[in-house]
């Protein structure tokens, strides 16, 4: 609650702080790495939230799902340890390693479960599928366990987030513990709603994690779109919206992604109307048929999953992206300087332009 | 007198402290060396101090400033100029977005490209003309709001079919003049701009401009004159006078 009443009594003007870090052969670096980058966009942040993603972080559970929760009692864990035996074999459940920092305060339940869905479990869903009984295995515990979040829920990757400065939060998670090929950081500047952990990000499902510097001024009109797709929004910050979008668009309907991305930020009508025949033909039925999941409101966003990552910019680009690439890296960021922290000099240095995706994905499809 | 700053790791505040007790000493000019990512540096300064940058500097480079002279040997990031009312910044690399937003008097130089709202809301007063001068390419919304002032976009060392500049160019214009090097689609233009050739007068404008761009830059004036500029201007003062009128 002193959180919430100190959020509407000071005023910094500043914005999100978002940053990203590929090695597109596969190649795994610490954690350190994206946590200087993020560090150096201290002042876009207001204490408020911070977090990471890394991919390939649980090398020795590759095919596990890595499903980290967040309890907000003991009475929740039991609850959700009792839900998950029964439809999980689980092969290894430990509290995720932290230390303590000062700053870091009223720090719920952090575990993690190594676990692979029950077969029979699978089969018996309406929609057999070892993804889609995760989504619901996540949505259901959002919504049916009080006090319980799942924080992240793919395979080889995890989501560190909190209530704190970034930096922060990556000394109270000891991501200097983790190699990864992929990662995301976010440091958070919340104005609509509520600090806290779960509304932190990366915002995450499966494979997906988002992070966002920006607002979502169409989150009525996706939520109700989402709804009716069986996911369950629960976790009072806009950006959840964007998480499910990609799963649903791609993972459920097999848009390609570049599409996916035009249906976030659709092309304006009269543009739309300068196309050649049958891109035009495209686009318009894009947006006819995906009106509602349009995301309206100004926004920078880098998408990542298992294969790459994506950095897209809302249609007029009311919010920062750059990107950069040094050897195999590629990096994207708010600032230049924040890529320039951890790589010095860069070989290119480019702006990501309104509404255009940046798709950067790993060398050969996955990693090797 | 001549200050060396190292600024490898040091945080905006310290660093703009020392920056500005130098000029309060009276230093003439001030050397900073490892920047990347300081904030609001020159920021309110009111003096003739020349402050060389080494390295890229953060947002909000050159804020409200009055007077000094900054060059940026790198890339500059977001917010350059603004609201700054007089003095100079040229920056020998590329720059982001909302550059020289409701600037007021000075002048800005960039060699490569710029990003999106360049010149927002520019303005001017009698002697007071701000201007800003672009190398390479400039993003969308370009000159947006814009009262006053002079903006110009040379389009150098540009790509086949590459546009000058992004589209809704001088959305909601309503005074200043933009020049443009060669010409832009008219799809590309906002609803309060229309395109005009250059009269007498534009020259005494334009000319010093491109002459003091290639003295900064190394290149050469007369093969930046080798493709005929047009201008922009608003074709109302007040383009939104009636909008809740009836």
């Amino acid at each position: 609650m002193n959180e919430l009443m100190r959020e509407g009594n000071i005023r910094i003007p500043s914005g999100c702080a978002v940053s990203a870090i590929l090695n597109v052969k596969g190649r795994r670096i610490n954690g350190e790495a994206i946590t200087s980058s993020i560090t150096c966009m201290h002042e876009r942040s207001n204490g408020l939230g911070g977090g990471f993603a890394g991919y390939g972080i649980y090398p020795e559970f590759a095919g596990h799902y890595a499903i980290h929760l967040l309890y907000e009692s003991e009475q929740a864990k039991i609850d959700v340890d009792a839900y998950l035996q029964r439809v999980f074999d689980i092969d290894r459940a430990e509290p995720i390693p932290t230390r303590t920092v000062t700053a870091i305060t009223d720090t719920p339940l952090l575990w993690r479960y190594f676990a692979t869905p029950k077969r029979d479990c699978v089969m018996q869903c309406s929609i057999p599928d070892e993804h889609e009984f995760v989504a619901r295995t996540v949505m259901k515990i959002n919504t049916r366990f009080s006090g319980a979040f799942v924080v992240s829920s793919g395979k080889n990757m995890g989501v560190f987030k909190g209530v704190g400065y970034p930096e922060d939060i990556a000394r109270f998670y000891r991501l200097e513990d983790y190699e990864g090929y992929l990662w995301t950081a976010h440091g958070r500047f919340p104005t609509n709603t509520p600090g806290w952990w779960g509304g932190a990000h990366p915002f995450n499902l499966l494979d997906w994690s988002v992070v966002h510097n920006g607002e979502v001024s169409s989150y009525g009109i996706n939520k109700r779109y989402l709804e009716m797709f069986r996911y369950r929004l629960e976790l009072q910050t806009d950006t959840e919206v964007i998480a499910y979008l990609f799963d649903l668009l791609h993972r459920r309907h097999g848009l390609p992604l570049p599409l996916v991305c035009r249906v976030l930020a659709s092309p304006f009508w009269r543009d739309i109307d300068r196309m050649p025949e049958e891109e035009r033909a495209l686009y318009t039925a894009l947006r006819q048929v995906y009106a509602p999941a349009l995301v309206n409101g100004p926004f920078s966003i880098i998408v990542s999953h298992s294969r790459g990552m994506i950095g897209l910019n809302d249609r007029i680009k009311l919010r920062p992206l750059v990107a950069a690439r040094k050897g195999d890296f590629v990096l994207m960021a708010s600032e230049e300087s924040a890529m320039r922290n951890i790589m010095g000099d860069l070989d290119e240095v480019w702006a990501v332009h309104a509404g255009e995706p940046l798709i950067v994905d790993l060398e050969g499809g996955a990693v090797q | 007198m001549l200050l060396e700053i190292d600024a490898k790791g040091l945080h905006y505040r310290p660093l703009n402290e020392k920056i500005r007790a130098a000029v309060q000493d009276g230093v003439a000019e001030i050397e900073l060396y490892n920047i990347n990512g300081q904030r609001y540096i020159g920021a309110g300064l009111s003096s003739k101090v020349r402050i060389n940058i080494h390295g890229v500097p953060g947002n909000d480079l050159g804020v409200f400033m009055d007077g000094p002279r900054i060059v940026v040997r790198g890339n500059a990031q977001d917010g350059i100029g603004n609201t700054m009312n007089d003095g100079l910044i040229v920056v020998h690399g590329d720059a982001g977005d909302v550059l020289g937003y409701a600037m007021r008097g000075g002048r800005m130089f960039v060699r490569g490209k710029v990003g999106f709202r360049v010149g927002i809301h520019m303005k001017e007063y009698r002697d007071q003309v701000p201007a800003i001068v672009v190398g390479e390419t400039a993003g969308n919304f370009l000159g947006e709001y814009m009262a006053g002032g002079v903006l110009v976009v040379l389009g150098l060392n540009r790509r086949p079919g590459e546009p000058l500049a992004g589209q809704y160019l001088g959305t909601g214009m309503h005074g200043g003049v933009m020049y443009l090097r060669g010409g832009v689609d008219e799809y590309t233009l906002g609803k309060e701009v229309k395109v005009f050739n250059l009269e007498d007068g534009d020259e005494a404008v334009l000319e010093p401009l491109l002459r003091a761009y290639a003295g900064y830059f190394g290149c050469r004036y007369e093969e930046i004159r080798q493709e005929p500029f047009v201008k922009l201007l608003p074709v109302s003062h007040r383009p939104y006078g009636r909008l809740y009128a009836v």
